[in-house]
């Protein structure tokens, strides 16, 4: 695989966003995704249940030490965040929160960068915070590829444009073109 | 890179050459690197799963002895002290909060707390079952609250480190919440075997709710008392 792996970054109007992504991506889709979706501190994990019975991919919340394994997809449990580390593992930790967050998009962005480097996606979609922009760049600075929603298609503009205002993304297109560019690189060897 | 800037050092080398000769500057830096953020009343379905689940057999003890290792600033040990005082329990309980970090201790011996994350404990507590009204348990001043002392009379706080010390007291219940998932797995299991060997046949560990014994050496030691709060019984 070109990339070896892809992290998302949502927050308002993540649910719909997710569930638009999840019914396009097929089963044989191969990368592994991990998602920061900004969420409740208290809410339970009926929400990424529910998703993965709408899925064509296995969906899970990330276990402590978990090794991150092709054709999966995981999200941050409530109120941790979620790392990766450099042997491919997730981590879940309770640091304090990074803008205003827990989990938090730099948090898992900044953290795959350094373990990807160029074999990574950076996704920021709808969300009504900045968090996020400085994950989305250190991914960049790292050689890998970054792509936001184009703000005009997203629920919440703000998260979008906050990462298009820090750096150059490599794409920037509706929740559907992102879904089949995600595909076609996907298949590249 | 806090301490970094605090200290006023420009880069790490720097740091590094104060950190090789001089002790004090680090074992103030090894504090910095510990982890010291915790929450009154975090995940209140724990809290009230407690109440339904573990006060009803601490009822039956004379008396009940706590270790919460890891206390770091000791708010979840004040958490547990409220919970034991509307439970009638807090009388007959000694609490020994614990953590190797000598700076937090103190703080939390203190317990004075933010006045600003006030609003969101007393949701916390709210949503974990509290019977009370929240404010009755810290009087207010300025910025800071302080817990009250009759909450405090039950807390012992004492340096202990999960990971070079050992065994220090026979007890019912421990509480080690999001500390572990810092430990790789030898240490973990290591941590785990300290703390069978501190509960008494039938007593209680309560681990973070993405923290688990399936994986370790004492799997089969425990029952599960509450599978999603991680709340489990050792065996008799």
């Amino acid at each position: 695989m070109r990339y070896e792996a892809i992290v998302i970054g949502v927050s308002s109007g993540g649910m719909n966003a997710m569930k638009v992504m999840f019914s396009l991506l097929p089963k044989d889709f191969n990368t592994p995704v991990i998602i920061v979706q900004h969420i409740g501190a208290h809410s339970d994990s009926l929400w990424v249940k529910l998703l993965n019975d709408k899925s064509n991919l296995p969906i899970k919340e990330a276990d402590e030490k978990e090794k991150i394994e092709n054709g999966k997809v995981y999200f941050a449990p409530p109120n941790y965040h979620l790392l990766i580390e450099k042997d491919r593992t997730l981590s879940l930790t309770v640091d304090e929160r990074v803008n205003y967050s827990r989990p938090s998009i730099d948090v898992l962005f900044e953290s795959a960068a350094e373990a990807y480097a160029d074999k990574l996606i950076g996704v920021i979609l709808t969300g009504s915070n900045n968090d996020g922009t400085n994950g989305i760049k250190r991914v960049k600075e790292c050689g890998g590829l970054a792509i936001v929603q184009n703000p005009e298609t997203a629920e919440s503009a703000y998260m979008p444009k906050s990462a298009i205002a820090a750096i150059k993304p490599d794409y920037i297109l509706s929740l559907e073109g992102i879904t089949e560019l995600l595909i076609t690189l996907d298949k590249q060897k | 890179m806090n301490r970094m800037n605090m200290s006023g050092f420009e880069n790490i080398d720097q740091m590094q050459s104060r950190l090789l000769t001089d002790e004090v500057f680090a074992s103030e830096f090894l504090q910095d690197l510990s982890i010291k953020v915790t929450e009154m009343f975090r995940d209140p379905d724990f809290y009230r799963s407690f109440r339904e689940n573990v006060i009803p057999i601490l009822k039956t003890y004379p008396f009940v002895k706590i270790w919460h290792a890891g206390c770091a600033t000791g708010e979840e040990a004040y958490s547990v002290a409220i919970l034991l005082q509307e439970e009638g329990l807090y009388d007959r309980t000694t609490i020994y909060a614990t953590d190797f970090n000598q700076q937090a201790l103190s703080q939390a011996k203190e317990g004075i707390f933010s006045n600003k994350m006030m609003k969101e404990y007393t949701a916390n507590y709210q949503l974990s079952g509290g019977k009370e009204s929240f404010s009755d348990y810290y009087i207010s001043n300025y910025d800071s609250v302080i817990i009250n002392k009759s909450l405090k009379r039950n807390i012992v706080w004492a340096n202990h480190n999960l990971v070079t010390d050992s065994v220090f007291a026979e007890v019912h219940v421990i509480l080690c919440r999001n500390v572990l998932i810092y430990f790789d797995k030898n240490l973990q299991n290591k941590v785990q075997r300290l703390f069978h060997d501190s509960l008494i046949n039938g007593g209680i560990l309560c681990l973070g709710s993405k923290e688990g014994i399936r994986f370790t050496d004492l799997a089969e030691e425990y029952a599960e008392l509450d599978k999603k709060q991680r709340i489990f019984k050792k065996k008799y």
